[in-house]
């Protein structure tokens, strides 16, 4: 870069990096340091290498995504808390070959949305669910979620969430994995490159997936929520690392289209 | 059965929605077993549209799934409806509102039985506050539409699907147990295709079929953060209210030209209240029956314009007394309104309307 200059760098002979043409040019309402924007970006990335911006169709959660719609330059259906996976059922249904997924978080999908989520998974719906999973209530301001690690404090469990009380966090995916209507989950995170960089491949995959219809594919993004754990964001990947990935291990959890 | 080209079947209630449905080109049904309306989706079943029109029949794992399944296929511009009874219809009461927020056509069947709780699977009609008043949270309002007759269980599904569809709202046909349940002839209503995509995207351009090249992406949402944003929703919703309490309000007078008393009563009431008219004039008493349709729009202005001419009302319904409210606002005090009614399942006979006529109205 020293060499270049200015000129050379604008030209876009050098370009060597530019945002896809599916993400909206708007600034996004996530925190600093939030996983959703990387999240969005891949699927931007993906629908644009997919080339199938014209036969996507995205259900928006309750929660922090809640406007993802705003984000990504495709059609949408904002579902009520939990509901998603209803939603993409029929649209599915009655659109069969389009690509529909659903952008939930921890509290709609391990949640209020569990018996929606286990059973269209269970009826193998060829749909895609990205599952971004912080351990907490993000948008309503930092509460104790299924997914809460032990001893991890929130508003609602100020001195830390107690198994006698709480129970134990909820492993959504491990548990969906059981199913035979699902062909593919997989649990990621985008805290490095090289997580990133996984992740995308593993959204690419669940959308090629969906189209084969042989069920549904699910991509856990485990996920900082570094305004409701108040942490740097610096610090809350490093305690991510630390803490939620002894209980949300990386990796794939299934995968009967490969294997 | 042929009489001239029409062909008259024998079936239930919720048989004849069922047929009714298939036959207007509806797009998709989702629902969940619940007495005692059990038989739209087990006719559904047996009938296999998939296979003639098309349409995808879907059993849910809830009734909460059900009408968020009614919500994404709507949103999609497809014409679709969920059916239940009383407690899933109350479970449904989120999704309704959400789709009268979002603004997204689609049809509830709620064939009512007893409550409160799970209640009784025998008639009633103690859910017509839920149905007009709002169930769900929010300013809004549904059309709802009373059948009183097989035959109206037909037609008004087809009427419910074309309202739904003008005004952009969820739309009820509020049944009870027993127009679900009794058989009587019926003239199906006739096949309808259903609408191709590009039908949908010419006459529904805010459809979600997937965003086509260089135009701007739809979004069916109930969501505005700003209040005056939201405001502006809730008056565009109101304008539509306004319409259709202006356009859409249908009733059925029967005897009413020289009624002193007239009976207001929907559903199988009506029907009760028809065969007590007949009493009351075999004795002498000029009686009579007004029949809403259109539980919302409510036929206020026939009401007001009956209480210039008659002596009073009797409403009669299967609840402790809930459409009498509306009967009551319309008349505004100018003549007596009474009110008979039956709980918890049981079905008044036409003597005890009769009865509750002369008893509380005459003497």
């Amino acid at each position: 870069m020293n060499n270049m200059n200015i000129t050379d760098i604008v030209n876009p002979a050098n370009l060597v990096y530019k945002k896809n043409s599916v993400l909206n040019d708007l600034p996004m309402h996530y925190c600093p340091g939030c996983s959703h924007g990387v999240v969005h970006k891949l699927l931007g990335d993906i629908i644009e290498e997919l080339n199938i911006q014209e036969q996507t169709i995205g259900v928006a959660p309750v929660g922090c995504a809640v406007f993802a719609y705003k984000y990504l330059d495709i059609d949408w259906q904002q579902a009520a808390h939990g509901r998603a996976p209803a939603l993409a059922t029929a649209i599915k249904r009655l659109l069969p070959d389009r690509y529909v997924f659903t952008y939930q978080g921890d509290g709609d999908l391990a949640a209020i949305g569990t018996a929606e989520t286990l059973h269209a998974c269970n009826r193998g719906e060829n749909i895609v669910i990205i599952y971004i999973n912080n351990g907490i209530y993000g948008m309503t301001g930092g509460q104790m979620a299924p997914t809460t690690l032990l001893g991890m404090k929130s508003t609602t469990s100020p001195k830390g969430r107690m198994y006698e009380r709480d129970g134990n966090p909820l492993d959504m995916p491990k548990l969906l994995a059981e199913l035979d209507g699902v062909c593919y989950v997989t649990r990621q995170a985008v805290h490095t490159v090289g997580a990133v960089k996984k992740c995308r491949r593993a959204i690419k995959k669940a959308f090629e997936y969906s189209a084969l219809n042989k069920g549904t594919s699910i991509v856990e993004v485990v996920s900082t929520c570094n305004s409701g754990w108040k942490m740097t964001p610096d610090f809350a990947n490093r305690w991510m690392v630390e803490n939620m990935f002894s209980k949300y291990p990386l990796g794939d959890i299934k995968d009967t289209i490969q294997a | 059965m042929r009489k001239g080209s029409e062909e008259i079947m024998l079936m239930k209630g919720n048989e004849a929605i069922a047929h009714a449905a298939i036959r207007c080109g509806c797009d998709g049904y989702f629902g969940y077993p619940i007495t005692p309306q059990s038989e739209v989706m087990e006719t559904l079943m047996e009938l296999e549209p998939w296979n003639t029109t098309g349409m995808v029949v879907l059993q849910a794992e809830s009734e909460v799934a059900s009408i968020n399944m009614v919500y994404g296929a709507a949103g999609c511009g497809k014409k679709v409806m969920t059916s239940s009874s009383s407690p899933g219809v109350s479970l449904m009461q989120e999704g309704i509102s959400y789709m009268a927020g979002a603004e997204l056509p689609g049809v509830i069947v709620n064939v009512m039985r007893g409550g409160p709780g799970l209640g009784t699977i025998q008639p009633s009609q103690a859910d017509y506050f839920q149905a007009v008043k709002g169930g769900g949270h929010g300013d809004y309002k549904m059309p709802t539409l009373a059948p009183a007759s097989v035959q109206e269980m037909a037609d008004l599904t087809v009427l419910a699907f074309d309202l739904a569809f003008k005004y952009l709202t969820p739309t009820m046909l509020l049944a009870d147990g027993i127009i679900g349940q009794m058989m009587e002839k019926v003239v199906l209503p006739p096949y309808q295709p259903r609408l191709t995509e590009d039908e949908i995207r010419a006459k529904y351009p805010w459809a979600t079929l997937g965003k086509p090249h260089g135009k701007k992406p739809n979004h069916i949402t109930s969501l505005e953060l700003l209040s005056e944003d939201m405001e502006n929703l809730n008056k565009r919703l109101q304008a539509r209210y306004r319409t259709l309490e202006k356009e859409e309000v249908r009733f059925e007078e029967i005897a009413c030209e020289d009624a002193d008393y007239v009976f207001v009563a929907f559903g199988i009431s009506a029907r009760v209240c028809q065969k007590a008219v007949e009493i009351a004039r075999s004795e002498g008493i000029k009686a009579g029956l007004l029949r809403p349709i259109t539980l919302y729009p409510f036929p206020v202005e026939k009401i007001k314009e009956l209480s210039n001419r008659v002596k009073g009302f009797t409403v009669i319904e299967l609840s402790a007394g809930q459409m009498v409210e509306d009967v009551r606002l319309a008349v505004n005090g100018k003549v007596p309104v009474e009110f008979y009614g039956r709980m918890g399942g049981v079905v008044p006979s036409p003597n005890e309307a009769f009865n509750a006529l002369k008893e509380k109205l005459i003497q």
